[in-house]
């Protein structure tokens, strides 16, 4: 959580979260607590009953959190009976607060939480289950990306409704490319391409792909990689750490090999390799469909963004999504939960606006709507959504990914070889997991 | 003060009736004994809400495993304890990096936060024109948040774009020093950084102890022939010591407690080498939820912290006598 994949933005973004936090609305428990009449509405399509106020969590200090305090300001003037009041944390500060808050009652009715937090907090009891939320919305896994719609999932039972997908998409410097000739409406596509391009860089004096020694974004580079190769950072059941494997040293190998051969500079820093693609420095970068937002707003520079290169045996790319979830309350109101559930479904048919903050909408018919091909950035990155690699649901997983993210430190800093980085982070990070195991004794 | 008025009626002689007496005397003495513990109640009460209660609760989780969510937090009496010193336990490793990684910010801060501001508060204390601009100067850094300066210098100190490494290169320096990224270079960063930044403050403490010396002294020392240095060494230095002791002492436990800086310039890195006691505490006990292991971090790392400034008093005490 303290390296949540937002915190790069997180840190950039930190007076404007400030200001957010300072003007978050602590809107009361008000109306339809105590006259609660019977649940009303016919499951949770709309509601009908007594007024009910809802309090609803997020961590959108970005652009994205204009668009999103857009939509639920057309939610409420579209349904009389239900106000939605939104409060913006950072995220980190958020899932340190969450837990307290829904304990001592002053907790939120709803949140939205990334999809790898989601097992960490139904165990930890703080969301409930949604079964029957999805049951009486008539949701199920053929309106949204199955990968999505699985990891909502914690021991078989649903805790998300999925809102959309974030995965780490290709960006290319058309302008660089053009330079170094090269056609820069044909990103590369496959190994031989991606190294033919880049020597093709070097040789026109570009290290064409910046390694980033940083979760942002090499540690997710890799982690893409790794499943590219066909590793993964667990075993299924997420008992043992396997991200040693042959696989996982390999795909480590190739990115310190690039800083070998000169297509990278060695000690990237934080955020470096992003701006050194602004300034055209280099020609590629692999980052999040969060970035797309941003480069809009750079008109000086030509780029574009494509799935991830195959660089492994198959394609795969690292994602997150962001889901709904109703916080479990001291006192139980059956209006509330009919009125959230009538929000949830209404904001989530609503998700074509949301892409345009620069997400992959999680539902199926939205995503193939017409009005969502023509935002063509965005929906470049919809095919990644077939072989995404979201991460695995377990609790307490936050630390131990941690772990794996510093090994890749270790290794793209040639403090370690990638063996023996990776080695040392399965030996820790296992060790973690039996203590979790303990913790959450599953 | 009941006390006074009794011993003054004492004084006066004239001894009321026996009994009477008595009972008043006691009276007397019964509210006396009060007094003092009413002046210090305000005080008490808000050190027992916000001191001596944290501290308690503090040591009762360190012997639980203490996730608040959880409904189930069993006693496991010094475990917690146990692995921070036992090398086959998960945080072991990361506990005695991170101790090593304070400890080494820590020796290399201190002598520069202690010497640097002396210099520049002697500087500063002298009167030329401009002196006021330079003094907003020196302290204007410490006023920033550090989130500001870490950002500020994170991009500063970046190895590729950085304007650091463009200026060594520039004047025919290595350009490609990786200031944030490998040690020793990380650590040069952090502690350069830290004393740019805090610098400020620590000089204000001097000039306000420079202006308490008394400037007869120094013309004293002036007409006894004494030279600058000597001026400064028998003078400047003795005036300075209650101040000193002050300087040093806060700014050992401030360095101690750095978590900002590393957080956000080094990230911890190469690995997690810069990740400081604080850092790590705050990880443990508020990303991973384990707030028990955290309790009994934070009391060991109090406890060493308590020996240093003890070590801190006793030198000074002994340089007294």
């Amino acid at each position: 959580m303290m390296q949540n994949e937002m915190s790069r933005r997180r840190l950039l973004s930190l007076g404007l979260g400030l200001g957010a936090a300072a003007s978050l609305t602590l809107a009361g428990c008000g109306g339809g607590d105590d006259d609660a009449g019977p649940a009303a509405g016919n499951g949770g399509k709309d509601y009908t009953g007594p007024k009910v106020d809802l309090k609803l969590w997020n961590g959108f200090t970005g652009g994205d959190g204009d668009i999103f305090k857009a939509l639920v300001t057309q939610f409420n003037t579209e349904h009389q009976n239900i106000a939605v009041s939104i409060a913006t944390y950072q995220w980190e500060d958020y899932y340190n607060k969450l837990p307290g808050a829904a304990s001592s009652g002053a907790g939120p009715d709803i949140a939205v939480m990334h999809m790898d937090q989601l097992a960490t907090f139904a165990a930890r009891g703080v969301i409930t289950e949604l079964d029957d939320v999805a049951k009486t919305l008539e949701l199920s896994e053929g309106d949204f990306a199955p990968t999505v719609w699985k990891g909502g999932l914690y021991n078989s039972k649903r805790y998300g409704i999925p809102l959309d997908m974030h995965p780490l998409g290709f960006y290319y410097n058309k302008g660089v490319m053009q330079k170094a000739g090269l056609d820069p409406n044909k990103p590369p596509t496959t190994k031989d391409e991606y190294t033919a391009a880049l020597t093709e860089l070097k040789k026109s004096g570009v290290q064409g792909f910046w390694v980033s020694p940083f979760q942002f974004t090499g540690g997710m580079t890799f982690y893409s990689l790794l499943h590219q190769w066909g590793g993964s950072v667990f075993d299924a059941e997420a008992t043992k750490a396997t991200f040693n494997s042959d696989q996982a040293v390999e795909a480590c190998t190739w990115l310190t090999d690039l800083i070998k051969q000169g297509h990278s500079p060695a000690n990237v820093g934080q955020d470096a390799d992003y701006l050194a693609f602004k300034s055209g420095k280099n020609a590629f970068n692999w980052n999040g469909i969060w970035q797309i937002n941003d480069l809009k707003k750079s008109p000086d520079i030509q780029w574009g963004v494509a799935p991830l290169p195959q660089i492994g045996t198959q394609p795969a790319a690292w994602a997150n999504s962001h889901n709904f979830t109703i916080v479990k309350q001291r006192a139980n109101d059956a209006n509330k939960v009919s009125a959230a559930k009538v929000f949830i479904n209404w904001l989530s048919q609503h998700s074509l606006d949301w892409a345009k903050g620069g997400q992959v909408p999680a539902r199926k018919a939205v995503r193939d709507s017409a009005d969502f091909k023509a935002l063509a950035e965005v929906n470049a990155l919809a095919p990644e959504l077939e072989y995404a690699a979201f991460p695995p649901a377990a609790p307490g997983l936050g630390e131990v990914m941690t772990t794996f993210y510093n090994s890749f430190n270790e290794a793209a800093l040639g403090k370690k070889s990638p063996k023996q980085a990776l080695d040392d982070g399965v030996t820790k990070a296992n060790k973690q997991l039996e203590d979790n195991r303990k913790k959450y004794g599953s | 003060m009941a006390d006074v008025i009794e011993a003054g009626a004492a004084r006066d002689g004239a001894p009321p009736p026996a009994a009477d007496a008595a009972r008043r005397g006691a009276l007397a003495r019964r509210a006396g004994r009060a007094t003092p513990y009413l002046f210090l109640a305000p005080y008490l009460l808000l050190f027992g809400v916000f001191g001596l209660l944290p501290i308690l609760l503090g040591l009762w989780l360190s012997v639980h495993q203490w996730d608040f969510q959880l409904p189930n937090r069993p006693f496991v009496g010094l475990d917690n304890y146990q692995e921070l010193f036992s090398s086959d336990s998960a945080v072991y490793g990361d506990w005695w990096q991170s101790v090593r990684a304070t400890a080494i910010f820590t020796v290399f801060a201190v002598p520069l936060l202690v010497v640097v501001p002396l210099g520049l508060a002697l500087l500063l204390n002298r009167s030329f024109p401009g002196r006021t601009f330079f003094r907003a100067i020196y302290f204007a850094p410490y006023v920033l948040g550090v989130a500001v300066i870490g950002l500020l210098w994170r991009f500063l100190l970046d190895a590729n774009l950085g304007l650091v490494n463009r200026l060594a290169g520039m004047v025919g320096l290595p350009a490609d020093t990786p200031w944030v990224t490998d040690v020793p270079w990380a650590w040069v960063s952090l502690v350069g950084v830290t004393v740019w930044w805090t610098s400020g403050f620590n000089a204000v403490i001097y000039l306000a102890g420079l202006q308490d010396i008394p400037q007869e002294l120094y013309e004293a020392a002036k007409v006894d022939g004494a030279s600058a240095w000597e001026r400064f060494r028998h003078v400047t230095l003795p005036g300075l010591r209650p101040v000193l002791l002050f300087v040093i002492t806060t700014t050992v436990l401030a360095s101690a407690n750095v978590f900002g800086q590393s957080f956000l310039i080094t990230q911890g890195a190469p690995g997690t080498e810069t990740r400081t006691v604080v850092w790590f505490i705050v990880e443990e006990g508020l990303r991973d939820n384990d707030a028990g292991r955290a309790a009994a971090m934070s009391i060991v790392f109090a406890l060493m912290l308590a020996v240093v400034s003890i070590a801190n008093f006793r030198l000074f005490r002994y340089r007294e006598d």
